[in-house]
């Protein structure tokens, strides 16, 4: 009884381990693509910020750096910063993966998740709350700008289950 | 011997009469930000002594324009800034003409005032000479460069992850060092628990 209750903990574990890291990798993902792409903001053709406006103009893009504003340099550096914290957690839980003792919790990688989640809420909050100055009327804010502010639950709730989560076996 | 002497001499006085030309000296750029004022200094090298009729004249041509007009003029003692033109009432002379210096003092920039500025100086009888040309540029703003901030931010987080970490790490390497007497004195507080414990439940 005790082996097929064993056996039966067996998968249940693998099912959550698989979960937490499809997780922490869709987050990780999401910050990449919300970093990376220049599309926190569109005009009709223009897409602009966080490094580049660009114009797609007969199937071609014709892209000049924006203005150097001092908040926009700050979201771009809070950004980088939570995707390269992203990215030490996941190396960290792989490690304390094969490290860790057994009961003991994934401390570290909750720290670094949970930094991280900080970092991409305090970018998405300083870009909304400075870029009105910036937009006329008809500016809808682009995909990026989704992807970031969907990043921070990600990240946070990714962080919660690394506290929860402890090492059997 | 003396037709040597009398023809070195004349020699000499030739190459210094040659060198009489008066010499003027300016900045080649200045950099100035608008609503800011700005000095432009010129002075002058000159072998005869400073003359009282001494004069500076300041010309002004903006970027684009082919002319160049004038715009400040001081001789025989007294300053004379042009009271027409595009620096009227914002001139003003901060030169020294006894030491040489024939500086203005142009007031409250405007984008409009870039171009390129010439001070003649004339130092009668040395009134030979090149003037010498300051070219002004006008900024709004000193700008940020872009990824300062940037760079500065993610240098400063990185940077102090990395001392938490070595922080960390040069902890355990110290407690790990410390930790064999430590582990003593507990050994020996505990012992005396003991004791302390087992005579009590006697008593």
């Amino acid at each position: 009884m005790a082996d097929e209750a064993g056996l039966a903990k067996k998968p249940k574990m693998l099912v959550i381990l698989f979960a937490t890291i499809v997780l922490h990798l869709t987050s990780l993902i999401i910050l990449f693509i919300a970093t990376c792409a220049s599309a926190w903001r569109t005009h009709g053709d223009t897409s602009y910020d966080l490094w580049y406006d660009c114009t797609q103009i007969n199937g071609g893009y014709k892209c000049s750096g924006n203005g150097d504003a001092d908040w926009l340099q700050a979201v771009q550096a809070l950004m980088v910063l939570a995707t390269i914290f992203c990215l030490i957690s996941f190396i960290i839980f792989l490690c304390q993966l094969f490290t860790l003792v057994k009961g003991g919790r994934f401390f570290f990688t909750a720290v670094f998740q949970i930094l991280a989640s900080l970092f991409v809420m305090s970018g998405a909050i300083i870009y909304t709350v400075m870029s009105p100055q910036w937009k006329n009327d008809s500016d809808t804010y682009g995909y990026a700008f989704v992807l970031a502010w969907l990043a921070f639950p990600l990240t946070l709730i990714s962080g919660l289950i690394y506290i929860i989560l402890r090492k059997k076996e | 011997m003396l037709s040597v002497l009398a023809l070195t001499s004349v020699v000499l006085l030739g190459i210094a009469s040659q060198s009489t030309a008066l010499v003027v000296n300016t900045d080649s750029e200045k950099h100035a930000l608008v609503g800011s004022d700005v000095r432009l200094s010129c002075s002058f090298f000159s072998w005869q002594w400073t003359s009282p009729e001494v004069s500076f004249t300041w010309h002004y041509r903006p970027d684009g324009a082919k002319d160049a007009i004038s715009i400040f003029h001081y001789g025989g003692g007294e300053a004379y800034p042009a009271n027409k033109g595009p620096f009227q009432n914002r001139l003003e002379f901060v030169g020294n003409p006894s030491r040489r210096d024939g500086s203005i003092l142009i007031k409250n920039l405007d984008f409009g005032d870039n171009g390129t500025f010439t001070c003649d100086a004339k130092n009668p009888p040395d009134i030979g000479g090149h003037p010498s040309t300051i070219r002004l540029l006008v900024f709004e703003k000193v700008p940020v460069q872009a990824g300062v901030i940037t760079g500065s931010i993610i240098g400063v987080v990185l940077g102090l992850l990395i001392l938490v970490v070595a922080i960390y790490y040069l902890m355990r390497f110290l407690v790990a060092r410390r930790v064999f007497s430590l582990s003593m004195s507990k050994h020996g507080k505990k012992g005396k628990g003991k004791e302390g414990s087992q005579q009590k439940q006697r008593i």
